[in-house]
């Protein structure tokens, strides 16, 4: 196991003219974390992992590896494993050379760096395609030298710039499952870009969640995805329904929120005695029903006019097929599901 | 493109006949050569009425000849080992810098394939005159390394845009320094374009008449040089003999980096 | 609230453009040497005396001589005519080649390409063989009985003209070949299920879409035609005498420097103006394009 360090970014700021990419960002990410960027394009969330690696200067802020400023260092003094988004593999070189080439700059004894590559590129299951070309491979085979050349040198941290981006959906999940045991095998601190957030759900000890050049909201998967400090965050983890307080009354008759409300979709049920006393109501027209396999999607119009989706899984959705466009119902959330996002208009 | 046309034979046939007509004048130059050269006679005659290796013995047996042949493969070799490396750096320079630095420094270097030689033939003999240089190797070098430069960046910019810059930072990110970055992962990516760069720099350089007629003499003549000046004076067979020798080497330069490309 | 950039995050920033403005350097240098230093030369040379003083003499001389004047047409005749003929010949060419199958037309391409490999002196040595007096094509033309008695092809004007249409015709058909070859082929065929002729289809759909293409083989052609020298001095047999011929002469028959400077700086304003005209031209071409876009 190689000893990790963490990581703390103070206040960066990088422009380009008058694009603000990153907005004074400050992150400490914890040593042997797992830590997930997740944000749409133009976020900040790239350069954030590019200015760590060394390829973007920030304008002012720091950047600390453990003790060691690495604002101003060259990236090739840096020690970071990267995998890059189109995994940058060297078609000149076979697998083997690839994964050999930071050993060999690194001045280590040739057999040495020959035991190291197999070793690494047996740990990601490469083992007997040392000597293949870089073109010959899979896209899942390239991502994976990719991971063993990015690991080998044993860099104290590891960054990773949308790496499954040009994978299919089922060796996504594969590859997701597989870098994430790898890291937990190394306990090598991570920072993982995505803009997938599934995936960001699936691997990561915390997410932290970027919009605009800045980090709206650090924590926990189950925080960000059930507790979004806002809007943004809210809406960009799933189908989210953000209600004006007064669409919302509790079943028990006791007084709403005056804050916004978000409930997803997925959080609502028709059935009253499923959700608890403490529980809410919202009542509504039904406008749009569509069935999707494994739930019903409702579309209702609340009384105030904004509509609402209500996701029904198929098991409990047996009346879904017999409702009409334009009949009124009530669709019920517990308390539990129901999130007031501080300071959000509806 | 025309396909949309199927029916229109007579276009087509017109069309085509012309382009029979074009192709011919473009490449009867070049051919009518070869023949003229094993000709037995010392009048040009098409076809020859006889045929030997006279000329190709005048020519290789010329020591005044054999040196111009030699000085212009000497010249084009040093041409292409000087102005290749020099034309990948500035690309990289210019693929890197972006914006107004780059536009300006691809201004200035393709400055010399857009001055008419003549200027270029003339103003450098003045410098060089100026230094004494006249005649030198190193004065005809001078004048061929910065006719390439323009050529050999016209390869390999393109080849730079092409080029996956995410490959650098990888290697950069994996320790390696500038140099071995462009050493170690330009370089060998960039294989096809530097030897197509690298011919391209060779012909130019073997193929110019204009600045070796006003700055090369003497011992440093070169065969574009001698052939012009003889073509001046009078035509003879031994050209044909030469052009085909010429026109052969070309065709071997370009066939060995083709087929360096394809393999 | 504005913040600082950091100043030695700035410095670092500036440090690596350096680095690679450094890189260009060497390339720099040598422009500078072999061609921008030359050029300056020439300009200071036209206003001095043989011993060295400052004079506009230089100009007078040159500029009230009749050849430098008949000098500067010749210059003009060979560029233009130069360039009608490649237009001539080269459009219906590239026409041809952009309609073959892709195969065919690599093979046709790398004939058309063929001279560009050989030596500009082995093409004017054939061109000779062929056009003169006793040459192939008189030789062929008085046998055929198609001429009573030999023309007169080389050793002047026509000579010269047929040597440059033949160096320039595959420089100006590259540029015109891959414009017409990006055409999308289904514009072509819109237009004929519009009604259109092949004769309209050519000069409303081709041709505006590859006037790019043809411009640029234009400005490759003026650029190189205006100072040709080795065509007119073979071919031209003293007969043809553009500017970069009287330079030649000049230097070598009278060793005056300075007159020889201003040939050269005339030579240099000619390709000036003619490229503020091909500028000219290249917007006018561009307006009209975007004016039909809007009819």
């Amino acid at each position: 196991m190689m000893k990790s360090l963490p990581i703390t970014i103070d206040s960066v700021r990088k422009t380009y003219g008058s694009y603000v990419a990153l907005d004074d960002v400050s992150l400490d990410i914890r040593a042997g974390e797992f830590l997930t960027l997740l944000g749409p394009s133009g976020s900040g969330k790239t350069t954030l992992l590019m200015a760590l690696a060394g390829f973007v200067r920030p304008d002012s802020g720091k950047l600390l590896l453990g003790d060691r400023d690495i604002t101003r260092l060259a990236p090739n003094k840096r020690d970071i494993g990267i995998v890059f988004q189109n995994y940058a593999l060297f078609p000149h070189m076979n697998v083997l050379a690839n994964v050999e080439y930071p050993l060999a700059l690194r001045k280590t004894p040739k057999a040495e760096a020959r035991q190291r590559a197999l070793d690494t590129l047996a740990r990601v299951k490469l083992e007997g395609l040392s000597e293949r070309n870089i073109a010959a491979l899979s896209g899942g085979q390239r991502q994976r030298v990719a991971l063993a050349r990015a690991i080998v040198f044993e860099p104290r941290v590891m960054l990773m710039d949308e790496p499954l981006s040009a994978l299919d959906k089922n060796l996504r999940e594969t590859m997701q499952y597989e870098i994430r045991r790898l890291h937990d095998d190394l306990g090598i601190t991570t920072i993982y870009v995505t803009h997938d957030q599934r995936e960001a759900l699936t691997m990561s000890d915390r997410v932290a969640v970027m919009n605009s050049g800045r980090i709206q909201q650090i924590d926990t998967p189950q925080q960000i995805y059930d507790r979004p400090s806002t809007r943004f965050v809210a809406e960009f983890m799933g189908e989210a329904n953000i209600v004006a307080p007064g669409s919302v009354r509790r079943i028990d008759g006791a007084d709403a929120s005056r804050e916004a409300l978000m409930i997803r979709a997925e959080s609502f049920h028709l059935d009253a005695k499923l959700v608890g006393r403490d529980g809410v109501a919202l009542d509504g027209t039904l406008c749009a029903k569509a069935f999707r396999g494994e739930n019903w999607l409702l579309t209702l119009a609340l009384d105030g006019g904004q509509e609402i989706l209500v996701c029904i899984p198929a098991a409990l959705a047996s009346g879904c097929a017999e409702l009409t466009i334009g009949q009124q119902m009530t669709a019920y959330a517990p308390a539990a599901k129901v999130h007031a996002i501080p300071g959000a208009k509806a | 493109m025309l396909e949309a046309y199927p029916d229109n034979r007579l276009a087509r046939i017109l069309l085509w006949s012309f382009c029979a007509l074009v192709l011919a004048f473009l490449m009867l130059p070049t051919l009518v050569v070869v023949p003229l050269s094993f000709s037995a006679s010392n009048l040009l005659e098409f076809p020859p009425r006889a045929y030997s290796l006279r000329w190709y013995e005048t020519f290789f047996g010329s020591a005044t000849w054999m040196a111009a042949l030699r000085t212009s493969l000497i010249l084009g070799t040093l041409t292409a080992m000087v102005a290749v490396p020099l034309g990948l750096l500035a690309c990289i320079s210019i693929n890197r810098l972006g914006g107004k630095a780059a536009i300006t420094i691809q201004g200035i270097l393709l400055i010399p394939s857009i001055v008419p030689g003549i200027l270029l033939a003339i103003g450098l003999f003045f410098v060089l005159a100026a230094q004494r240089l006249v005649g030198t190797l190193f004065g005809v070098l001078v004048g061929h390394v910065v006719l390439a430069i323009p050529v050999a960046c016209i390869v390999l910019l393109p080849a730079l845009v092409r080029f996956d810059w995410n490959q650098v930072q990888a290697a950069r990110s994996l320790g390696a320094n500038w140099a071995r970055a462009i050493g170690g992962i330009i370089v060998p990516q960039l294989q096809i374009s530097l030897l197509s760069a690298t011919l391209m720099a060779f012909l130019t350089s073997l193929d110019e008449s204009v600045i070796s007629i006003f700055v090369a003499s003497g011992q440093n003549s070169t065969l574009p040089k001698l052939m012009f000046l003889s073509l001046r004076d009078q035509i003879d067979p031994t050209i044909a003999a030469i052009s085909t020798v010429w026109t052969g080497i070309v065709v071997v330069a370009v066939l060995i980096v083709t087929l360096r490309q394809k393999s | 609230m504005t913040v600082l950039a950091d100043p030695a995050l700035a410095a670092d920033a500036r440090r690596e453009r350096r680095f690679f403005l450094s890189l260009s350097l060497p390339a720099l240098f040598i422009v500078g040497l072999a061609a921008i230093l030359p050029i300056v030369w020439i300009i200071r040379q036209s206003f001095l005396t043989t011993g060295g003083e400052y004079t506009v003499g230089n100009y007078e001389k040159v500029l009230s001589s009749g050849l430098t004047w008949s000098a500067l047409v010749t210059t003009l005749e060979l560029s233009l005519g130069t360039l009608a003929i490649c237009i001539l010949l080269g459009i219906p060419l590239a026409l041809a080649l952009a309609s073959a199958r892709p195969r065919v037309a690599n093979l046709l391409m790398a004939l058309v390409m063929l001279p560009l490999w050989t030596s500009i002196l082995v093409r004017t040595y054939g061109w000779l063989v062929l056009l003169r007096r006793d040459g192939l094509i008189n030789a062929a033309l008085t046998g055929s009985g198609l001429a009573t008695e030999p023309l007169p092809l080389a050793y002047n004007f026509t000579g010269t003209l047929i040597g440059m249409v033949h160096y320039m015709l595959p420089l100006f058909l590259l540029p015109v070949y891959a414009a017409m070859r990006d055409i999308d082929a289904n514009l072509i065929r819109a237009s004929a299920s519009m009604g259109a002729t092949i004769g309209q289809a050519i000069r409303t759909v081709i041709l505006p879409l590859s006037a790019g293409g043809i411009f640029s083989g234009s400005i490759i052609v003026f650029i190189y035609t205006i100072g040709f020298f080795i065509t007119p001095a073979v071919l031209g047999g003293g007969k043809v005498n553009p500017l970069s011929i009287r330079i030649e002469r000049t230097l070598s028959t009278f060793q005056d420097w300075g007159s020889a400077s201003v040939l050269g700086i005339l030579l240099l304003i000619l390709m000036a103006l003619m490229g503020v005209m091909f500028l000219a031209a290249r917007r006018l071409i561009a307006g009209r394009k975007v004016g039909t876009a809007h009819a």
